[in-house]
């Protein structure tokens, strides 16, 4: 049964897969520039963003998904269910994401573009040669996280209809009336999906390997 | 004609309400080195900052051979004056030799051959071939300060800053440091030392600048100022020193 299922569980992985790596890279987009502003900018964009941060931390996934979906359409903003989903988790994801990247760049040090400006490097290069490698290193084991915290978040796209891995199993179950086989193996998908992206990162991590950056970890 | 590298010219900065430089004029000439010495919080990290526009001044003029250094022109002019910081700030996800060369490559445009052998160049000058491959973790602190004077040198320097080089470091370290900053100095550097290492100053230094609370107290050559010092705070503060460093840290 579990190999009859399989097929149509993995459709809904694939939408799983996209709910995830969608959410992932607006919140990616959005993140940039404000743990940018937040480093870098003057004291309004600064409060703005961090504003910004706190609220979209605070708000529960489900409480988002809900407003996106069923509140905007109130004051003419309508977007399809997955569409939805999309934005709530990039939203939120956006904001745990700056606050990843602004700490990684915080603890580059001051030191590291003095120096780099003494040498007659521009703010650009600056940023690009000395700052941006380093805080890349900091950022990548809570960034890996983030990653899997979406990965399982988007199974919350279920409260909106759409139809991924935790959808797709309560379907079958609802021929087949074996929710314990059923939800174990999707159980067992997510932990795989989980495990594979540790691993990604994890390489990714180790290609990047440099003396001295091995113990310094952001706090999420 | 002597020429002057680095000129001063009435400098100051507050900070808020406090005023860190009350008005700062010198002159360093081709070849010399002066050395600052004064009380802590006396504005002598300020000044040196100042000079190569770290720190935005909000009154006077600093020239490098005669060029007025501006906000507008600093990166260029940084190129030109080389500065080494108290706590070494070397790249710490670069090796010792990228550490060297990356301001040959990315900011002088060189290519990595050419770059690649001025940098091995300076850290022989050093002394640190044998560590060029090593990160900054992997380096004492003597060491570190040694390319990050390997580092500013690369770059062709007319000027060389020095801020307090060897307070961060544990006092067997401190000599590895003077001397490479002592063969510099003999090499005809022009050189600008914030430095309490009163042996450094009796050896190499040109002049002794005593500066307190914004302001330059006394200047004049080492053996004037150490023998004779014409203000009772310079007195007082070369007792001070002599109390806390000892005296002779180079032979
Ligand atoms: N960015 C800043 N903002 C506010 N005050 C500052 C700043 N930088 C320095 N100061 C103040 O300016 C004064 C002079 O600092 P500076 O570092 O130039 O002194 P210093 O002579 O180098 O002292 P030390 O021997 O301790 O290095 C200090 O009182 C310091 O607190
Ligand atoms: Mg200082």
């Amino acid at each position: 049964m579990v190999i009859n299922s399989l097929p149509v569980l993995l459709k809904g992985t694939l939408v799983t897969v996209e709910l995830t790596i969608l959410g992932l890279g607006l919140g990616f987009l959005i993140a940039v520039p404000v743990s940018f502003a937040q480093v870098y900018g003057g004291r309004v964009a600064r409060l703005i963003c961090s504003l910004y941060e706190r609220t979209f931390r605070s708000i529960p996934l489900l409480v988002l998904l809900m407003l996106v979906f069923y509140g905007l359409p109130q004051i003419g903003i309508r977007f399809a269910p997955f569409v939805s989903c999309v934005l709530g988790l990039g939203i939120r994801s956006s904001a745990y994401q700056s606050q990843i990247f602004r700490g990684a760049i915080l603890s580059v040090g001051k030191g590291q573009t003095l120096a780099a400006l003494s040498i007659g490097m521009t703010p650009f290069e600056s940023f690009r040669y000395i700052v941006f490698p380093q805080a890349l290193r900091f950022s990548l084991a809570p960034w890996t996280n983030e990653f899997t915290i979406v990965l399982k978040d988007s199974s919350m796209a279920y409260a909106l209809g759409v139809v991924e891995l935790l959808r797709q199993g309560s379907y079958i179950i609802s021929t087949t009336y074996e929710p314990m086989v059923i939800f174990l193996t999707c159980a067992a998908i997510y932990l795989l999906m989980t495990l594979s992206a540790n691993k990604l990162m994890g390489y990714v991590e180790k290609k990047l390997q440099i003396p001295g950056f091995e113990t310094k970890e952001v706090s999420h | 004609m002597i020429q002057v590298v680095l000129k001063i010219e009435d400098l100051k900065k507050n900070y808020g309400k406090a005023e860190i430089l009350k008005g700062i004029s010198l002159e360093v000439k081709k070849g010399e080195t002066k050395v600052i010495i004064g009380p802590s919080g006396t504005g002598k990290s300020t000044l040196l900052a100042c000079v190569n526009r770290l720190v935005e001044p909000d009154h006077g003029r600093v020239l490098l051979e005669g060029e007025e250094i501006t906000s507008r022109n600093a990166h260029k002019m940084r190129q030109k004056i080389g500065y080494v910081f108290q706590d070494f700030n070397l790249f710490n996800h670069l090796t010792a030799l990228d550490n060297v060369r990356i301001g040959l490559i990315k900011v002088q445009k060189l290519s990595k051959e050419e770059a690649t052998q001025i940098a091995l160049e300076q850290l022989s000058k050093v002394g640190l071939s044998e560590k060029a491959s090593l990160y900054p973790s992997q380096l004492s602190g003597g060491q570190k300060q040694r390319v990050a004077i390997a580092r500013a040198l690369a770059m062709r320097p007319k000027l060389m800053l020095f801020d307090e080089p060897t307070s961060a470091l544990d006092p067997e370290l401190i000599g590895e440091v003077l001397s490479v900053m002592i063969d510099l100095a003999r090499s005809g550097m022009t050189m600008l030392v914030v430095t309490h290492e009163l042996g450094f100053a009796r050896t190499v230094a040109d002049e002794i600048i005593f500066m307190e609370n914004g302001l330059i107290v006394e200047q004049g050559p080492p053996a004037l100022i150490f023998s004779n010092p014409q203000k009772d705070r310079t007195r007082q503060f070369l007792r001070k020193l002599t109390e806390l460093y000892g005296e002779e840290r180079i032979k």
